[in-house]
């Protein structure tokens, strides 16, 4: 293992912690229906994984979701969300009730999938905002 | 000014000590939230949503506003904060790096 990324620290926290943060922001998310987690707290993972493989690369990091491409994923996120109620209202539904989404399967399944769709939104939004203040306080962005 | 902000912080510090004596008590199995809305979502939820979790069906089902209300907070805030923080930006400073490794680390 070659030190490619200057110091023993900076290796080892790229290689070791950041993938075990993203591993656990996917556990997070994907099981939060079931047990304490969510959208919320799977976006603050993600955010930080970013912003720690930012800190360790600066602008070569493979992990960079910079500036104004991080606010438009911050909208996207928010959008859908919105989407999600909106397709639910078109088939024939309530606001939000998960169990009229068009999709061929049983309603308890077309439940979790909605509140795992909604979760992503969130998942996407929380942390595509953490990166853009992020971005702002240390005075960079896409350019 | 110094006074008025004084006067006014404590006037706050006064008020709140004196209003959290009505909130309604924390594990009182007898105070008004536990009476209303704790027993029907722990009793009815899992029926009415199909959601194993309790806190699941409150966000995502009994409150789905709320927490998209929740999300649209989280990137105003987000877009003000950018908004705000960039255009404070002096051309001395844009292209500074808050990078750890000093130089290229491809070099």
């Amino acid at each position: 293992m070659n030190n490619r990324f200057g110091t023993i620290v900076l290796d080892i926290s790229f290689r070791v912690i950041i993938p075990f943060i993203m591993l656990y922001g996917v556990y997070v998310l994907i099981h939060g229906e079931d047990s304490p987690g969510g959208g919320f707290q799977a976006g603050a993972l993600f955010g930080i994984a970013v912003v720690l493989s930012r800190l360790v690369h600066g602008e070569q990091a493979i992990l960079n979701v910079s500036g104004d491409k991080a606010l438009i994923l911050a909208g996207i996120g928010t959008a859908i969300y919105g989407s999600v109620g909106v397709v639910t209202l078109l088939f024939g539904g309530n606001f939000l009730e998960y169990g009229t989404l068009p999709l061929n399967i049983s309603e308890p399944g077309r439940h979790a999938l909605g509140i795992l769709a909604i979760e992503l939104g969130v998942t996407i939004c929380v942390m595509s905002t953490i990166v853009v203040i992020f971005d702002a306080l240390v005075g960079r962005e896409e350019e | 000014m110094k006074l008025i902000a004084s006067v006014a912080m404590l006037c706050m510090v006064g008020i709140f000590f004196t209003t959290t004596a009505g909130l309604p008590q924390i594990y009182n199995p007898h105070s008004a939230p536990s009476e209303h809305v704790s027993p029907r979502y722990i009793e009815k939820s899992t029926k009415e949503t199909g959601s194993p979790n309790f806190v699941t069906a409150v966000l995502a089902d009994y409150r789905g506003y709320d927490t998209l209300g929740e999300t649209t907070v989280i990137f105003t805030a987000g877009l003000a904060t950018a908004l705000l923080l960039r255009s404070r930006r002096t051309p001395s400073f844009k292209n500074e790096q808050a990078c750890l490794v000093k130089g290229d680390p491809d070099e």
